[in-house]
């Protein structure tokens, strides 16, 4: 019987990919004429930003992955979720004020805990914590509907989940396993 | 292609092209008569559908403003969001599955089958299968369903498998990859299922029946049928005595026009349908259109639905390949010793990543959700429906505030479970688990309704004029030369996905404006 086909699930880089992935320094916040570039201190990704402040951009992509946590998603699929809000917040007062108060709240809250900054607080299990606290309020259903879409229609993170995208271009399934199941007992 | 004077009285007016309307005015213009089919939506074609969940669904849903009501999940879940349907030329056969089930004989006679059950409005309606009988035939051929006619089955894919397994070990007995209008051999032009997935944004082979390219390209080769996209119809005019004149729409370019018309007929899905009916009020019909009974927007049926999305400890890449060709059918009959009249459907169905995120758990976040997402390509999924109580306070209500772009009020719909639904939903749940346990499931999810797909009964069909809004034709009781095409006719829901029900309506339905036509009754 032929086996199932299965879905190389690791990320190929290209050369471009790496350089962007590598190429950043470690400092935390640079200046540009255009705006503030934030880098994450591990070095994973880098974002501009014109109306965000850093410290909100840093606590929101750390309250993305809390949100939808999965090993096998590097730190610059839940920055990229992230990104979209500072042109959103730059048009949209309402959005920023939601989105820099919702930070401060969840900076507050972690100050209690000790902490310079929701992102500074180490244990996840603790800002789990302070996310539960605040599940009903505006921000946090804000943050958890957009990263429905805003993570997860990355067409970059499906294969990492074994999920093909697109198949018409390629004849579909017929002749590509769509009946290549192998382990039911008849 | 023609193109008729918006002065010229001598045209059928359909309002809408999907399954009702697209059918309906195909099939009109096969007998020569002259059809503006007014489509809200754009001329969406094959080539513009893509692979892509999200990209579709901003494509062609029917996103204009809608509020809800009730103790149904959806209004918390999806509160602007009641139903998943199309605005587009072919309307939701654009984005349907194919499922094409005809209803059972108690289903059309809910009333003296299930008996009064308390606080549901139940209604035999005033047709009977066999009498549907000849126009299941012609819409089970017109649409190329497998399993009929001669027509093979598909071949069944690692979803359909799962289930099919699970369903022997259970030791249920009728179970098959449907009978689904989806070629599963070239035919009246169109090639075979490639197996693709994606049946839901449109299918790129055209191998999936979807009045877009089968009933309108053959309606307008006729010279009989104009389609007019971009055309939202506003309201429906009359005249002293009565009857309907024409329709005002808002054109291409938001400019208001009215279409001349012999006789209108309404196919624009059970919320827009009676909104449409409810807006055209005027000092003769102050409660809105054909609405005598009060039961216009009443009755909203969306059938009881839930999903079972299991976890096994290998792949089964559900995704791929036809997303709802597979049915386990045991459940469908009626059988009160379960706790519930009326039955359900077990079908295979898979959503991609981006949409089960979304649905599997609507509002869920954090590691015991992730940790089922992470295992996307070891599940295999499953949908239920079935046969909900029509109630009259389920309904559709024009917005005391909300207006649209036009000026209109917009639709609410209000929906409460029938405790019928949910002991019927309960018992689907376990079964639905029971067969993927019996296949060694992992971990097994109760995953609530989406938005409704399946919008009936708000203009029902009944013997009496005091019961509901048309007759076994689809006339409405009040206005002869008005006619409902689409599911907003249906008297009870069925526990089968209701197009090919709503396409053979319309084939009859076709037969029978002729008819009155030529003796010159409307």
């Amino acid at each position: 019987m032929e086996t199932m086909r299965q879905i190389e699930k690791r990320t190929r880089l290209t050369r471009r990919r790496f350089l962007q992935t590598t190429g950043v320094t470690a400092i935390g916040v640079g200046a540009l004429s255009t705006g503030t570039v934030l880098i994450d201190p591990r070095g994973a990704w880098a974002m501009t930003l014109t109306t965000l402040t850093p410290e909100t951009a840093r606590d929101l992509v750390q309250m993305a992955r809390d949100l939808y946590p999965h090993e096998r998603l590097a730190e610059s699929f839940y920055a990229k979720a992230v990104e979209p809000y500072d042109a959103q917040a730059a048009k949209d007062p309402a959005l920023r004020d939601l989105l820099a108060n919702g930070a401060k709240e969840l900076d507050r809250l972690a100050a209690e805990k000790g902490a310079k900054s929701y992102a500074d607080i180490a244990d996840e299990a603790q800002r789990v914590a302070i996310l539960k606290s605040i599940s009903g309020t505006p921000f946090f259903a804000k943050i958890r509907g957009d990263m429905i879409t805003g993570l997860y229609n990355q067409p970059e993170i499906w294969a990492k989940f074994g999920y093909e995208g697109a198949s018409a271009q390629l004849g579909g399934y017929l002749h590509r396993g769509f009946n290549d199941i192998d382990w039911l007992k008849a | 292609m023609v193109a008729y004077n918006l002065s010229d009285n001598s045209v059928v007016v359909v309002v809408g092209s999907g399954a009702g309307g697209g059918t309906l005015s195909n099939e009109l213009a096969q007998k020569g008569i002259k059809v503006v089919c007014l489509e809200a939506g754009k001329r969406t074609e094959i080539a513009d559908f893509e692979n892509d969940e999200w990209k579709m669904f901003g494509k062609i849903s029917w996103l204009d403003k809608r509020t809800t009501s009730g103790t149904w999940r959806v209004a918390k879940d999806f509160g602007g969001l009641p139903a998943w349907i199309v605005k587009s030329v072919g309307g939701s056969t654009v984005h349907w599955a194919g499922a094409s089930l005809r209803l059972q004989e108690h289903e059309f006679k809910a009333r003296t089958h299930y008996g009064a059950v308390k606080d549901a409005n139940l209604l035999d309606w005033p047709i009977s299968l066999a009498e549907m009988k000849p126009y299941y035939d012609k819409a089970e051929s017109k649409m190329g369903v497998t399993g009929t006619h001669g027509i093979p089955r598909l071949p069944g894919n690692n979803n359909y498998k799962v289930l099919a397994a699970g369903a022997k070990k259970l030791g249920y007995k009728e179970f098959h990859s449907g009978n689904m209008a989806i070629n599963s051999q070239p035919r009246d032009g169109r090639g075979a299922c490639q197996q693709i997935g994606f049946c839901f944004q449109g299918c790129k082979s055209g191998a999936k029946w979807s009045t877009l390219y089968t009933e309108i390209p053959k309606g307008e080769a006729t010279g009989k049928l104009e389609v007019r996209p971009s055309s939202q119809a506003l309201k429906i005019e009359h005249d002293a005595a009565g009857k309907v004149t024409g329709v005002l729409y808002a054109d291409k370019d938001g400019k208001q026009q009215v279409q001349k018309a012999r006789a209108v007929a309404v196919a624009g899905n059970s919320i827009e349908s009676p909104r449409l009916l409810l807006n055209s009020a005027s000092s003769k019909f102050p409660d809105g259109l054909a609405n005598s009974s009060g039961q216009v927007g009443r009755n909203y049926m969306r059938h009881m639905t839930g999903s079972v999305y299991a976890i096994f400890d290998k792949k089964v890449h559900m995704y791929r390949g036809t997303t709802m060709a597979g049915i386990i059918k045991d459940e469908s009959r009626h059988d009160p010793k379960r706790g519930f009249v009326g039955g359900y459907e077990m079908e295979t169905l898979s959503l991609g990543l981006p949409f089960m995120v979304a649905f599997l758990d609507p509002g869920a976040w954090g590691r015991d959700f992730t940790s089922a997402i992470d295992q996307y390509d070891q599940m295999a999924g499953m949908w239920l429906v079935g046969e909900d109580m029509p109630r009259q306070s389920n309904r559709i209500t024009l917005h005391a505030t909300e207006k649209d772009q036009f000026g209109l009020p917009i639709p609410n719909v209000n929906f409460d479970d029938h405790p019928n639904d949910l002991a019927m939903r309960e018992h689907a749940f376990k079964q639905g688990s029971a067969v993927y346990q019996a296949v060694g499931a992992t971990r097994v999810f109760r995953t609530p309704p989406y938005p409704s797909t399946h919008n009936l009964g708000t203009n029902r069909m009944s013997a009496k004029a005091g019961d509901g809004v048309v007759n076994k034709h689809g006339q409405t009781h009040d206005i002869k030369n008005l006619f409902i095409a689409d599911g907003s006719q249906f008297t009870s829901g069925g526990s089968e996905n209701p197009t090919l029900t709503i396409v053979s309506l319309a084939i009859r339905q076709a037969e029978f404006i002729a008819g009155a036509m030529s003796r010159k009754e409307i």
